[in-house]
């Protein structure tokens, strides 16, 4: 262990880091562009050319707006219950793999923090530590609304990331590894979408529970719910669970590329070593289109009724989810007898 | 002597939580603080707030929570099974097979029981 | 001392401390967050004896289910909104006693221990892996039955769990 060595582990998560804020800022913009583009409105255009600089105006409004504690909030919780939502997934990228090794100066350096070796185990761990920020918010806050939107959604996390889990399955089955590297070395050729189409959708509705997203965003059902369990958050407490939303986005993305298409490779293309550096923006590519689809679901579907919504989760989304996962295992096994 | 192959996460680790708490200072350090006591009142659309915020809840959120650690765990034993699903076989299928249709006894049984519903 | 000695420390400190605040703190819900640190501090100590797996399956169950289940039971008693939950009951001397005598059971079993001597061996091709586990696992020679009987343990105290909280509907 080395001293360049740790040198290159801060320097590439801290690259992650700005990747995933930078990546926060823009997609936010992205998609109030695109929902504009859908309604046929033109969407956020005047701070710089094209409105490119719209994000950052955003930033520095929330940084001087005023933050309420309510007086009979618990206020350490208070507090900490955005930082507890945004670290996980920020900590969740460990494990994505950008590309393979590059060579940086005569120095082999793999463009992925970790591959552990039960990445995807790794992957659910830290989606599973996500809840608590959630419910902390809620309950902390000593709100109605809160309250019942941070419980209601933590229920929801936790009853989509069975179908998820399940869906994890699929490709482990395929590649006979859980490392996210394997995962993508596996899919040379043929994307794992061609094996898996179910579990593949089953991973998009399950992530799109996941990240409380629309048509799944009961957290913020303002309708009934005023904001959730953000509710008396506001300024950059607000833009914290802002950033964990966007960013659980842009990871969700980046895994569902990673199991499903592919990755940082691109079928039938041997990288020669100099061309390892296209990695990073081929998986960026793919992040961008499932991005774009995770908008215009939000712009085409109403939101569910709660009721509905668990039992979807329950009664559909789990059975089919075990049901691909033991059809697949028969065909795996049946295959490689 | 080989690195643990998790100190590039503490690192992330470490620096993640370092930005969260950038973002929780400057928050402190430019927004205005002019607190009223109506301002810090818990916010119920305008009226003024009736009993206590938090309150006891409905036993349906527990009765999910209690499904949800039994098939949490029948994905973490499914994992590793994935990896060597090959090797094991035919063998491999039956065991998983057997374990998963007691599972799924206990799922009809909830299912049945109205455990799922949420009314 | 090493690095790893110094984590090592750090970390047990962090777990034994949060796990003193869960049964000291009177606020119940503060109790099941300070319990879920004590468990992710053992996650800690088990990535640093290099069980990745165990670790990650700590964090999933444990953290991801299990206290999930324990901040929706509290939620669900009735002190949950007050915050002056009597910190002792009527049977704190009888437990501090038990905690004593069990203290000092393992106190003086391990003393004969050598595991505290000897160096860990390094890590080769030979060191147990997942592989070996998940063969283990399933192997008619291994622990088939248990891994078998542990589904029947689950669902019995699923079924349990429903007919308290919902049977008598």
């Amino acid at each position: 262990m080395d001293a360049a060595l740790i040198w290159e582990w801060i320097i590439k998560s801290a690259i992650v880091l700005l990747i995933m804020t930078g990546g926060f800022a823009y997609t936010t913009f992205y998609e109030r562009r695109l929902l504009a583009r859908i309604q046929t409105r033109i969407g956020p255009n005047r701070a710089g050319p094209w409105g490119i600089l719209q994000p950052v105006a955003d930033g520095v409004k929330l940084i001087f707006k005023e933050e309420l504690i309510p007086a009979q909030a618990d206020k350490v919780l208070f507090v900490l219950a955005p930082v507890i939502t945004v670290i996980p997934a920020l900590v969740i990228t460990a494990v994505m793999p950008w590309g393979g090794v590059v060579n940086i100066f005569g120095r082999q350096v793999p463009l992925y923090i970790a591959d552990v070796n039960v990445g995807v185990l790794y992957i659910m761990a830290i989606a599973s530590i996500s809840v608590y920020g959630i419910v902390l918010a809620g309950w902390s806050s000593n709100n109605k609304y809160a309250m019942l939107g941070g419980l209601r959604s933590s229920a929801q996390m936790i009853s989509y990331e069975l179908a998820l889990g399940l869906a994890f399955v699929g490709p482990v089955l395929i590649a006979g590894s859980m490392s996210l590297v394997d995962i993508v070395e596996k899919q040379r050729d043929i994307w794992f979408v061609v094996y898996q189409p179910v579990g593949f959708i089953i991973f998009l509705i399950a992530t799109l529970a996941e990240v409380n997203r629309a048509p799944f965003d009961m957290p913020e059902a303002e309708q009934e719910l005023t904001a959730g369990y953000h509710t008396e958050y506001s300024g950059m407490k607000f833009a914290l669970f802002f950033m964990a939303e966007y960013i659980k986005m842009i990871a969700v993305s980046a895994f569902a590329a990673t199991l499903f298409l592919g990755g940082y490779r691109l079928p039938f293309i041997e990288y020669p070593d100099w061309l390892e550096w296209i990695g990073p923006f081929v998986l960026l590519a793919k992040i961008i289109v499932l991005l774009g689809g995770m908008i215009w679901v939000r712009a085409t579907l109403p939101r569910f009724r709660y009721d509905r919504l668990m039992a979807f989760g329950w009664k559909i989304m789990f059975p089919l989810a075990l049901a691909n996962v033991l059809v697949t295992a028969v065909i795996v096994v049946i295959l490689s007898a | 002597m080989i690195p643990n192959e998790y100190l590039p996460i503490a690192v992330l680790f470490i620096l993640a939580t370092g930005l969260a708490a950038l973002v929780i200072i400057l928050g402190h350090a430019f927004g205005p603080r002019r607190p009223t006591a109506r301002k810090l009142m818990p916010y119920e659309s305008g009226m003024t707030p009736i009993g206590p915020g938090t309150r006891r809840i409905r036993v349906a959120f527990y009765m999910i929570a209690v499904d949800f650690i039994l098939f949490d765990i029948e994905v973490v034993f499914f994992l590793p099974w994935a990896v060597y699903a090959r090797e094991l076989s035919y063998y491999g299928l039956l065991v998983i097979g057997i374990f998963t249709v007691l599972l799924l006894v206990g799922f009809i049984y909830a299912w049945k029981k109205g455990a799922l519903e949420w009314e | 001392m090493t690095v790893m000695q110094i984590l090592f420390l750090l970390i047990g400190l962090v777990t034994l401390a949060a796990s003193v605040m869960v049964v000291s703190t009177r606020n119940m819900v503060r109790a099941a967050l300070y319990l879920i640190v004590t468990l992710f501090g053992v996650a800690v100590l088990y990535v640093l004896l290099n069980a990745g797996f165990f670790a990650v399956v700590q964090v999933v169950i444990y953290i991801g289910a299990i206290s999930i289940l324990f901040i929706f039971a509290v939620m669900l008693t009735r002190d949950v909104t007050g915050l002056q939950a009597a910190a002792f009951n009527r049977t704190w001397l009888l437990a501090a006693f038990l905690a004593l005598v069990l203290f000092g059971g393992l106190f003086l079993a391990l003393q004969g221990w050598s595991g505290f001597e000897t160096v860990p061996p390094a890590f080769t091709d030979d060191t147990p892996t997942i592989r070996d586990l998940g063969l283990a696992l399933v192997s008619p020679d291994g622990y088939v039955i248990p891994f078998e009987v542990a589904s029947v343990l689950l669902v019995a105290a699923m079924i349990g769990a429903i007919y308290v909280a919902w049977g008598r509907k």
